[in-house]
């Protein structure tokens, strides 16, 4: 196992190379100009010259790339041209947020989603069953962002139940650490601001918790559905072991690869996926500073955070082989 | 410090309550808070008179240094921790005494006497008086050559001052500053400039403790605005002093108790970051904020039908249609008269514009010095526009439209919505118009950076009572945007900019204006009136046109 996710590590190290030049390639391939963003209305051609030498991005784009890389080396991912705040801050900063909004809808979606599709599979073809199945199929298929919207207006604005935007309240003062407000709030006893704070959270969780949700209730379902026909359940029944035992050891423990596969995708997809949550919730995660940066043409962030997307993309997919082979111990020995 | 929040959430707060007590009673082995008081949330603070004011913005400001800011939200923070020699008169864009009680310029425009305010002192007990001032003034002069003399950092001292000590330009008209008494500064310039004193009303010219920067220098070579100073120890004179910039999260600011003014009527004001305008709207609705800027117009029934306050900014600024000069037959003043004649500004304004916005007439707005009662006016008339198109031979004429999509500017709300009616108006009279949509990162490209453009939206939001500040912006010089080559217009502009006292610059931009419409070079459409909206508890907001906006006198009730 030490020796596969060693091997596996070294191999992160051409894949981010790689993506590194396509990054800088197509991030310059884009139409637009950083410096003219920056400027504004009333650029002047001196203006955007300087800017542009400032940065070098008048330079060839072998000698930028050459440059870039030198900083690479050296965990160096340069500065935002916006705000000239380096971009490992504003991602460490921010990237806290992402995870715990992600973190919570993975759980809404697990929680939920694998009771659900084990309790359709298990009555398949009854009222339980198609009730879910219908209430997966819309999950699939309605917009994240028109969710996030309809939520934020039914439970935040009418009902008044939740809060409408940000991670904790304006007027709390309360103490940061790691940047994890929940966390936060636990760790120094501020239970009123860690309360606060995951009352921010379930709105924009539910948002995106929910394609998961959907996602993973179908993928359960069909896993359970096709173990509880395989010959060993049968035989495990027909030999007279407890149901639960049954159910416990040969059908969830099978069943649950496909399901963990598909967690570890979507973990990776909440990631990029908050983009639009976070939007819609003034959530000051990853996604905004991302999404304003895309608009902004500020290269060094786009750079930079798409690289760390992609490590930790590859990080969870790591987890999740590895806890394949915690699973089923077959694939360990393959 | 916890306050206690407005808004009607009570039943929110119950739960919260009941379940931060679930949290505590389940989490009591944690480590010691850092706050002074935690949970004590719902109960308030005794000394929390004032509460706070909660402000949204659409973002996080880029720096609290305010020489290195040019956004506006980085200024709106600079307004409430600094104060300049110059401020505005409420509710006008004109300049008025701060912390110079007065001052008086030479007969030859280059020496400005300024009679500094006495008993002021910076919030780290440091003494404002001429040394310091003339300190703020060579900090800007002596700015360090490279990135902190770049155009996005100290923008608006090279746009004014256009020079420093060193570095590639050291041709500006900054000359010296010299303290003549304890209150008394002198400063000189080596060339004549009557917007003088209207600018040093822009934060970027904020007076700021020498003490606090030298004790927090910026190590050469750095940019400045990711120093000490700049994120945690801004110093000034103003009504509130910063608590913290939580980044990512808000800048809370506390009352500076030891304001030479009146004292802030709130205990503090909090400032969060909510890019989109739908979600400011929602976050204030639900009592999440207690204000916000930025009010997108089709917001505004809603909000005020939620009970909300809307105040409505003086506008200082100018929408407009541009004509590319560089495209034929755009060259042809014939043609660029007919468009103007086949426009319907009442018709722009109502069907796209805010309300209470008004049609403008020329490149500046009636609240600027130099604004001419009597230009040459264009009216509606698409009968003669069709008749002067044929005359000139373009019936069958087809323009290029460029427009933003994606974008509200305080000057260009709705940019698709001016353009559908501009294109209806413009089809009206038998122009056939070929649109061509853009984001507005790459709208401002074409249009702006290529000629490789046709008719165009555009505009400016003013920063300081100066004709110089629009008509100097857009038609200084030779640019791609228009097109044009006025060698003339250009020499009257400068001439003007060198002007010693402010009667006889407004009597050359008056000239200017009305030569401007002679010309022909856009049509001024509007200037839209920029809205904020708040919360019925909160009073005493003063909006500015210039948004020379100082929280001190903004009171919220529970």
């Amino acid at each position: 196992m030490l020796r596969f996710t060693l091997r596996r590590l070294a191999l992160l190290v051409p894949v981010l190379f790689g993506l590194s030049i396509l990054l800088f390639v197509w991030i310059r391939a884009l139409p637009g100009d950083p410096a003219r963003s920056l400027l504004g209305e009333r650029a002047t051609p001196e203006g955007i010259r300087q800017i542009r030498a400032l940065y070098g991005f008048d330079k060839p784009l072998v000698e930028q790339y050459w440059a870039y890389l030198g900083q690479l080396v050296t965990f160096d991912f340069g500065s935002s041209i916006r705000d000239g705040r380096p971009v490992t801050d504003t991602f460490l900063e921010q990237f806290p947020a992402t995870v715990e909004l992600a973190f919570f809808a993975i759980v809404f979606a697990v929680v939920l989603g694998i009771p659900l599709g084990y309790a359709a599979a298990r009555r398949r073809g009854e009222l339980v069953d198609g009730a879910v199945i219908t209430g997966s199929l819309i999950g699939v298929v309605i917009p994240v962002f028109f969710l996030a919207i309809l939520l934020k207006l039914v439970f935040a604005i009418q009902l008044d139940w939740f809060p409408t935007s940000s991670r904790q309240d304006a007027r709390i003062d309360a103490t940061h650490i790691t940047n994890f407000y929940v966390l936060d709030g636990l760790l120094t006893r501020e239970f009123d601001a860690a309360w606060d704070a995951i009352v921010h959270l379930v709105l924009p969780a539910v948002a995106l918790g929910t394609i998961p949700l959907a996602i993973i209730v179908r993928i359960t379902r069909a896993s359970v559905s096709e173990v509880l026909n395989e010959d060993y359940v049968r035989t495990a029944e027909a030999k007279g072991l407890h149901p639960q035992v049954v159910r416990r050891r040969h059908v969830l423990r099978n069943a649950m690869l496909p399901v963990l596969t598909t967690i570890g995708l979507q973990v990776g997809l909440l990631l990029s996926g908050a983009v639009l949550t976070e939007s819609v919730f003034a959530f000051n995660g990853i996604g905004s500073y991302l999404f304003d940066a895309i608009a902004q043409r500020d290269y060094p962030v786009l750079q930079g955070y798409i690289l760390f997307i992609a490590l930790i993309y590859s990080l969870v997919n790591l987890a999740v082989d590895i806890g394949y082979g915690l699973i089923d111990p077959r694939v360990r020995v393959s | 410090m916890r306050l206690p929040r407005t808004g009607a959430r009570s039943g929110r707060r119950v739960v919260s309550l009941l379940a931060a007590g679930a949290l505590a009673v389940a989490a009591s082995g944690c480590a010691d808070s850092e706050r002074a008081a935690s949970g004590d949330s719902s109960s308030g603070s005794s000394e929390a008179s004032g509460g706070s004011f909660v402000f949204a913005g659409s973002a996080e400001p880029v720096t609290l240094d305010p020489f290195y800011a040019s956004d506006g939200e980085s200024f709106r923070v600079a307004r409430q921790i600094f104060e300049g020699l110059v401020g505005t008169k409420p509710g006008t864009a004109d300049p008025a005494p701060l912390l110079a009680e007065s001052w008086e310029t030479s007969a030859d425009g280059l020496t400005t006497t300024f009679q500094l305010r006495d008993g002021v002192t910076f919030s780290d007990d440091t003494e404002f008086n001429a040394e310091a001032a003339c300190f703020n003034f060579d900090r800007w002069y002596n700015t360090p050559t490279g990135i902190a003399q770049s155009e996005d950092l100290s923008y608006y001292y090279g746009k004014i001052f256009r020079g420093f000590a060193e570095g590639k330009s050291t041709d500006g008209i900054y000359e010296s500053c010299e303290a003549t008494g304890d209150l008394e500064a002198v400063v000189t310039l080596n060339a004549p400039f009557a917007g003088f004193i209207a600018a040093l009303s822009l934060p970027a010219f904020s007076m700021q403790s020498p003490t606090a920067l030298e004790k927090y220098p910026v190590p050469e070579g750095t940019d400045p605005r990711k120093g000490d100073y700049a994120n945690d120890y801004p110093t000034g004179t103003g009504p509130f002093v910063l608590d913290a910039w939580d980044k990512g999260s808000k800048v809370t600011l506390a009352r500076n108790d030891a304001y030479w003014g009146e004292p802030a009527k709130v205990d503090e004001a909090v400032v969060v970051a909510i890019a989109d305008p739908g979600a400011r709207r929602d976050a204030l609705i639900s009592g999440d904020v207690d204000g916000f800027d930025l009010v997108g117009p089709a917001d505004l029934t809603a909000l005020a039908d939620e009970g909300m306050t809307i105040v409505n900014r003086p506008a200082f600024n100018v929408l407009y249609l541009g004509f590319n000069q560089a495209t034929e037959p755009l060259d042809d003043i014939k043609v660029r008269e007919a468009i103007a004649h086949a426009v319907n500004k009442e018709e722009v304004v109502s069907a796209s514009l805010p309300e209470g916005t008004t049609p403008a007439n020329q490149f500046m707005p009636d609240l600027v010095n130099g604004y001419a009662e009597d230009v040459p006016t264009y009216e509606y008339d698409p009968e003669l526009a069709k008749q002067m198109l044929a005359d000139a031979g373009q019936s069958d004429l087809t323009l290029e439209f460029n427009y933003p999509t994606e974008i509200s500017r305080p000057y260009m709300p709705s940019p698709e919505a001016t353009f559908n009616v501009l294109r209806t108006q413009l089809e009206a009279v038998g122009i056939t118009i070929k649109p061509t949509a853009d984001q507005w990162e790459d709208y401002l490209g074409v249009t702006t950076g290529t000629t490789k453009h046709g008719i165009h939206l555009l505009g400016w939001t003013g920063d300081y009572n100066d004709a110089d500040n629009f008509l100097g912006v857009f038609f200084g010089t030779e640019t791609m945007e228009w097109g044009f080559d006025n060698p003339e217009l250009f020499k009257e502009l400068t001439e003007a900019r060198g002007l010693t006292t402010v009667a006889d610059q407004t009597e050359a931009y008056t000239k200017i204006s009305a030569d401007v419409m002679e010309f022909l070079p856009g049509i001024p459409l509007a200037s839209p009136v920029p809205s904020l909206a708040f919360s019925p508890s909160v009073e005493g907001y003063q909006a500015s046109p210039v948004q020379d906006e100082v929280w001190s006198s903004v009171t919220v009730s529970e």
